[in-house]
C-alpha cells in the first residue's frame, strides 16, 4: 500500500481532517472541565428582550400567496421541457419547431389570462 | 506554578515567550468581550460616544455590540433603572451565558443616582443582579467607561481557574439564575435578592 501512486495523498487527507479536528476535540475536553454546564429556567427561556413570552410563535400564513407559487410552478416545468429543445434545436425539423411554439404559446394564454385577472398586481 | 516576574522579562529579551494556560485563557477572554446592546438613558449617549471614533472602544475588542444576551458577556448597565424596568434587566441578565459581567455605569445604576427619592426609580441595579465594575458620574465621560472598561479587564486578568477564588461560571455549585422580580402593589418584589445586596440595617 504504501508504494501506491495515492499514498501521499491519503497522508494529506489524514492531516487536513486532523488539523480542522484537533482543535474541536480539544475545545471539547477544555470545555468537560472548565465550562461546567449551569442551565436554569430563565437563562433557557425565549429572549423576547426581556420580557415573558406567552403563547406560540405560529403566524398566520397569507393565503394569498398561493397564486404566487402556481404561477411559478408551472414556468418552472415549461423551462424544464424547453431545456432539450434548446440543447436539440440545431437537429431539429420545422415541423418540431412548430410544435414546441404551439406549447409555449398555451403556456402564455395562461400568463394572459392570469394578467386580464388582475393576479400579478400587488395589492 | 508561576513563572518568576524577572525571569521572564529575561527570557523575553532573548527573544522566548513564556505563558501559562490561565494567562493564555484570561488573554484570550480579556480582550474580547463582546458588550450587549444595553443603553437605558443619558449614560447610553456617553456609550455610544465611547464607541465612536474619537474615544474608539474597539481598540479593546469590544466593538461588537451583540443585541441578543446569549452572545453576549457584558452588560453596561447605562441609565437610570426604573422599577417597571427591573424584571427586564434581571431576565436579560439571567439568559446571558456565563462567564457574564455588569458594568454599573453612572450614578443611577449604583444607587438611584440624582432621581433617587423618585417612586419609581430603582435605588441601583446591584439589587438584584452582582455587578462588577461601578463607574461613578452623570454621566461619567467616555474616559471613565474606558477605564471601567479596563479595570473590568484587570478583573478577568486575576481570575483563576481552579481552586477557591474561583469565578461564578466555572463553579457548578456557584448562584446560577437570579431570582426575578415581582410586581407587587408598592414595589418590586422581593426589593431585593437575598446574596446579592446586604440589606443594611438602621441601628436606632
Amino acid at each position: 500500500m504504501v508504494s501506491s501512486p495515492y499514498f501521499s495523498l491519503a497522508v494529506l487527507f489524514v492531516a487536513a481532517l486532523g488539523f480542522g479536528l484537533a482543535p474541536l476535540g480539544l475545545a471539547w475536553l477544555w470545555a468537560r472541565v472548565f465550562a461546567p454546564p449551569k442551565p436554569n429556567a430563565t437563562k433557557n427561556a425565549i429572549y423576547e428582550c426581556g420580557l415573558e413570552s406567552k403563547g406560540d410563535a405560529w403566524v398566520q400564513f397569507r393565503s394569498a400567496y398561493y397564486l404566487y407559487g402556481i404561477i411559478f410552478l408551472i414556468f418552472d416545468v415549461e423551462a424544464v421541457f424547453l431545456l432539450p429543445f434548446a440543447v436539440a434545436f440545431t437537429g431539429l425539423s420545422a415541423a418540431a419547431c412548430i410544435a414546441m411554439l404551439v406549447f409555449v404559446l398555451l403556456l402564455i394564454e395562461g400568463l394572459a389570462w392570469a394578467w386580464a385577472k388582475g393576479v400579478l398586481t400587488w395589492a | 506554578m508561576a513563572v518568576d516576574q524577572e525571569l521572564k522579562i529575561e527570557l523575553g529579551k532573548q527573544g522566548i515567550f513564556v505563558t501559562t494556560i490561565q494567562e493564555l485563557y484570561n488573554w484570550g477572554r480579556r480582550s474580547s468581550v463582546w458588550p450587549m446592546q444595553f443603553g437605558l438613558a443619558c449614560c447610553a449617549i456617553e456609550m455610544i460616544a465611547t464607541t465612536m471614533a474619537r474615544y474608539d472602544m474597539a481598540r479593546f475588542g469590544a466593538e461588537v455590540f451583540r443585541p441578543s444576551p446569549r452572545q453576549a458577556d457584558l452588560m453596561i448597565v447605562s441609565g437610570t433603572v426604573t422599577k417597571k424596568m427591573a424584571p427586564q434587566v434581571v431576565r436579560l441578565y439571567n439568559q446571558m451565558a456565563e462567564p457574564r459581567y455588569v458594568i454599573a455605569m453612572g450614578a443611577c445604576a449604583i444607587s438611584g443616582g440624582p432621581f433617587k427619592q423618585g417612586y419609581n426609580v430603582l435605588k441601583g441595579i446591584d439589587r438584584y443582579i452582582p455587578v462588577d465594575v461601578h463607574i461613578p458620574g452623570c454621566p461619567p465621560r467616555p474616559e471613565a467607561l474606558l477605564q471601567a472598561f479596563i479595570t473590568l479587564q484587570k478583573k478577568i486578568d486575576a481570575q483563576p481557574l481552579t481552586g477557591e477564588g474561583r469565578p461564578r461560571f466555572l463553579d457548578p455549585n456557584a448562584q446560577g439564575e437570579f431570582p426575578v422580580p415581582e410586581q407587587a402593589e408598592h414595589d418590586l418584589a422581593p426589593t431585593s435578592n437575598h446574596g446579592v445586596w446586604p440589606v443594611p440595617i438602621t441601628i436606632l
